[in-house]
């Protein structure tokens, strides 16, 4: 499934990183320590948290993660769509708390 | 130019984690003891209870910063240090203002008090101190910086509340004057793990809780005489004035 199809599906805010939208998406993974998230993401994996610090995409990056969600109507700093946009790794926004998101996405994921 | 024994990371009885001993007039007598000269008080998210330790520790010759322990947006402690009345005011209420409304319950997380000299209570603090400031740590930095005060991630080797842990590694672009690594570690752990900070500054201090845990990471400061610009310059490593960790 494509990050255009997630956003269009779940009725995501695209915040910045319009040009990653084609990218795939493999499954996802969820946590508000970058440092777990670093360790343990994998490929692919869309990524719900409410952290909103530039480091944000340069783990995506880093773990080649194919957008980020931010939960709760969290929106990005400056600095981090820069490097969104740069990146090309969408970041996307809901209203919805992380529970709520992930059951969505695990069940849009499973089809 | 000679070394100061330095401790910069002491909570007193105001941070609720803070052990009930930890009155300002202990706290001095204890650093006296272990022969510190200078020491920063840095309660979590407050700086209420520098000046009365200020004030103690002027008659036994001990220097005192001003400081706080801030908890950023993103959880990451740092500690924040300043030299005057005028920047303590100015930093205590950026925290004021940006503090989220959680009411302390002295049960779970221990009280939140301010004693005088004598080690009366004056006041039980309302809110809980320890909770996450409303904004980033690129924001507080940039604050700090333009109070005046040096600004200092703290033990960031430590798996919960530092940059390593909730930010995964240290921005590039994050002005820090130095970063504080726990007692629990070395320098050659820190190199292991994260070569590309090799050519920081560092510091190590006590982060106490307890009287028996200051000083109990010792720290010199190499510099002419117990001031605040000798100070910044040690921190800062210029002119031969130095951090020496032991």
């Amino acid at each position: 499934m494509k990050v255009s199809e997630i956003v269009e599906e779940l009725n995501l805010e695209v915040y910045s990183g319009q040009n990653g939208l084609n990218r795939g998406v493999h499954g996802g993974y969820s946590s508000d320590l970058l440092s777990d998230v670093m360790g343990h993401a994998e490929f692919g994996d869309i990524w719900t948290t409410l952290q909103t610090h530039k480091n944000v995409i340069a783990i995506a990056s880093l773990k080649e993660l194919a957008a980020v969600i931010l939960v709760k109507g969290y929106k990005p700093e400056a600095d981090t769509i820069k490097q969104s946009n740069e990146e090309g790794i969408p970041i996307l926004g809901t209203s919805k708390e992380t529970f709520e998101i992930n059951g969505l996405l695990y069940n849009l994921l499973k089809k | 130019m000679r070394s100061f024994s330095t401790d910069l990371h002491i909570h007193t009885v105001l941070s609720p984690c803070g052990d009930l001993s930890m009155s300002p007039s202990n706290i001095v007598e204890r650093a006296a003891a272990i022969g510190l000269e200078l020491i920063a008080i840095t309660d979590h998210n407050s700086t209420l209870h520098g000046p009365t330790v200020r004030k103690i520790a002027e008659e036994k010759g001990i220097m005192v910063l001003y400081g706080a322990e801030v908890t950023t947006k993103e959880d990451v402690h740092c500690l924040c240090l300043f030299e005057n009345e005028k920047q303590r005011i100015l930093i205590q209420n950026f925290l004021d203002e940006n503090r989220p409304e959680i009411k302390n319950n002295p049960d779970l997380f221990g009280h939140q008090v301010l004693v005088d000299e004598q080690e009366e209570i004056i006041e039980e603090v309302e809110p809980l101190l320890i909770s996450g400031i409303n904004a980033s740590i690129d924001e507080i930095e940039k604050i700090v910086h333009q109070i005046g005060g040096l600004f200092i991630p703290a033990h960031i080797d430590r798996p919960k509340y530092s940059i390593m842990s909730q930010l995964g590694f240290i921005p590039k672009d994050l002005k820090y004057d130095a970063l504080e690594i726990s007692k629990n570690t070395s320098m050659d752990t820190i190199f292991k793990n994260y070569s590309y900070i090799k050519n920081a500054r560092f510091i190590k201090s006590s982060d106490a809780h307890t009287l028996n845990q200051i000083g109990t990471s010792k720290m010199f400061l190499r510099m002419n005489n117990l001031s605040w610009n000798e100070f910044k310059m040690a921190i800062l490593g210029i002119e031969g004035r130095e951090i020496i960790l032991s």
